[in-house]
């Protein structure tokens, strides 16, 4: 009984938690690295350096005003920011943080659920939100908000199949589709896929970015073209629940490549003697730290980069990256036979 | 095996609550005053005359046939992936065999303009 409902009870509320905190921050942190890089100094009024921003952030979004716009699909509308919201949470359900932990003499894996299917639950549950985005602008009755979310989706249908692709070397490397398979296959072969698999890595990276709608991929949201795309009719708390799921899919891309392509949990260079202090830092520590520097890397590339056009963006995703990973899936077939 | 979705089966669960709870308390503490003009959809400050449900761009609806199958394609590769080691050269060979059935569709999409943009 504990075993099987308590203890994932108990962790699913504290992944939950830690996610709703990790979006406040990293909403803070974007706003700083923003300010940093252009020379400014960023939010500095509530709290010191701002740090009391996000707690402000969340409560003025729940004392905001809720319009639903007369002409919109009333139920629709209301279930579109759920459906957007719940797979970003749920995809949490079987990455790997930490290896197994031990706690009061019980053992605890350090993972929600562990299917051998893991990465395929990942992919089709991050595939349920692209319902809500074209379900949100469409229910919305408004010429903005329909061009954003037929926008969106296309985006993101584009991108995902360059995505799916380049996971099969993944796959191939691992010879598993369970997340913590991958993790344990790494550790086995001494080398994280992300060095064995570079153009996989790449091809991953900036599909996440698309898959994410971030800077330079934000088309759906572009604000001098579609005003805000496919939120535009939102307001109040069913705003905020489409800029929730925005950042908790940021995390997710981030966690699943820390997973696939940077060990996980995993200390760096086990094998070298006098750096075997690294692996005195808990499991958990290393994935947390892999993970920023992963979310880090996507604040540092809005503040970068321009913004796509259109047209440049479909071009990109069917005529460059798809092409380059059904390549990269036949050299590594070949080298798998080969060696 | 069943056991594992259990934990997963609680957390979409535990996700669709919270989604509907705060949802539902928003809505008891939001100031609420409509006026007709402000339940209007927005169009820059000008009245809206028709329906925001006109017809779209073709190109949409050709990106959205073509996910379809490459994306169905792609998931057929994975229990390949899976088992790459043990069928070695008999599945590279088939797998090769199929990728370019794929990769010719590809082509074709590509010089009937289907991934052009304009």
């Amino acid at each position: 009984m504990v075993e099987a409902l308590i203890l994932p009870l108990v962790k699913i509320v504290i992944v939950l938690v830690a996610v709703l905190v990790t979006v406040m921050y990293i909403v803070l942190l974007e706003r700083k690295v923003q300010a940093w890089v252009q020379v400014r100094l960023g939010p500095m009024r509530v709290g010191p350096h701002g740090i009391l921003q996000p707690l402000a952030d969340v409560l003025k979004l729940f004392v905001k005003e809720d319009i639903t716009p007369a002409r919109a699909d009333k139920w629709v509308f209301t279930a579109a920011p759920i459906i957007v919201l719940v797979p970003a949470l749920i995809a949490f359900a079987v990455i790997p943080f930490a290896g197994d932990l031990t706690l009061f003499g019980l053992t605890i894996p350090g993972r929600i659920a562990d299917v051998n299917v893991g990465l395929l639950y990942v992919i089709s549950v991050a595939g349920i939100g692209i319902y809500g985005i074209i379900l949100g602008g469409w229910s919305s009755n408004s010429k903005w908000a329909l061009l954003g979310s037929l926008r969106s989706s296309a985006q993101l249908i584009s991108y995902e199949i360059a995505v799916t692709m380049t996971l099969v070397t993944v796959i191939m490397l691992a010879g598993t589709l369970s997340m913590v398979g991958i993790v344990q296959a790494q550790l086995a072969k001494g080398w994280w896929f992300g060095f064995m698999q570079p153009v996989a890595f790449f091809i991953y990276f900036v599909g996440a970015l698309a898959e994410t709608n971030r800077a330079p991929f934000d088309l759906p949201e572009a604000e001098q073209e579609l005003v805000a795309g496919f939120h535009t009719e939102y307001s109040g708390m069913r705003f905020a629940f489409y800029f929730l799921a925005e950042y908790a899919n940021m995390i997710v891309v981030s966690t699943v490549a820390t997973t696939l392509f940077l060990g996980g949990w995993l200390a760096p260079f086990p094998n070298v003697s006098w750096l075997s202090f690294l692996g005195l830092v808990p499991g958990w520590a290393w994935f947390m730290l892999k993970t920023f520097g992963f979310l880090y890397a996507f604040l540092w590339v809005r503040a970068t980069f321009p913004r796509y056009r259109y047209d440049q963006l479909m071009r990109l995703g069917w005529k460059w990256l798809i092409p380059l990973a059904i390549l990269n899936v036949v050299v590594t077939g070949l080298l798998k036979v080969l060696v | 095996m069943v056991n594992a979705w259990v934990p997963i089966l609680i957390f979409i669960a535990v996700g669709i609550a919270f989604g509907v709870v705060t949802l539902l308390f928003a809505r008891l503490i939001v100031p609420q005053r409509y006026g007709r003009v402000k339940l209007e959809p927005y169009e820059c400050g000008i009245e809206p005359t028709t329906d925001a449900r006109d017809r779209y761009s073709i190109k949409y609806f050709l990106v959205a046939m073509l996910f379809l199958i490459f994306d169905v394609e792609t998931i057929f590769l994975y229990p390949w992936a899976v088992i790459v080691d043990e069928l070695a050269w008999f599945g590279f060979i088939e797998m090769v065999v199929f990728l370019f059935i794929l990769v010719v569709g590809y082509f074709y999409a590509w010089r009937e303009g289907a991934l052009e943009w304009a």
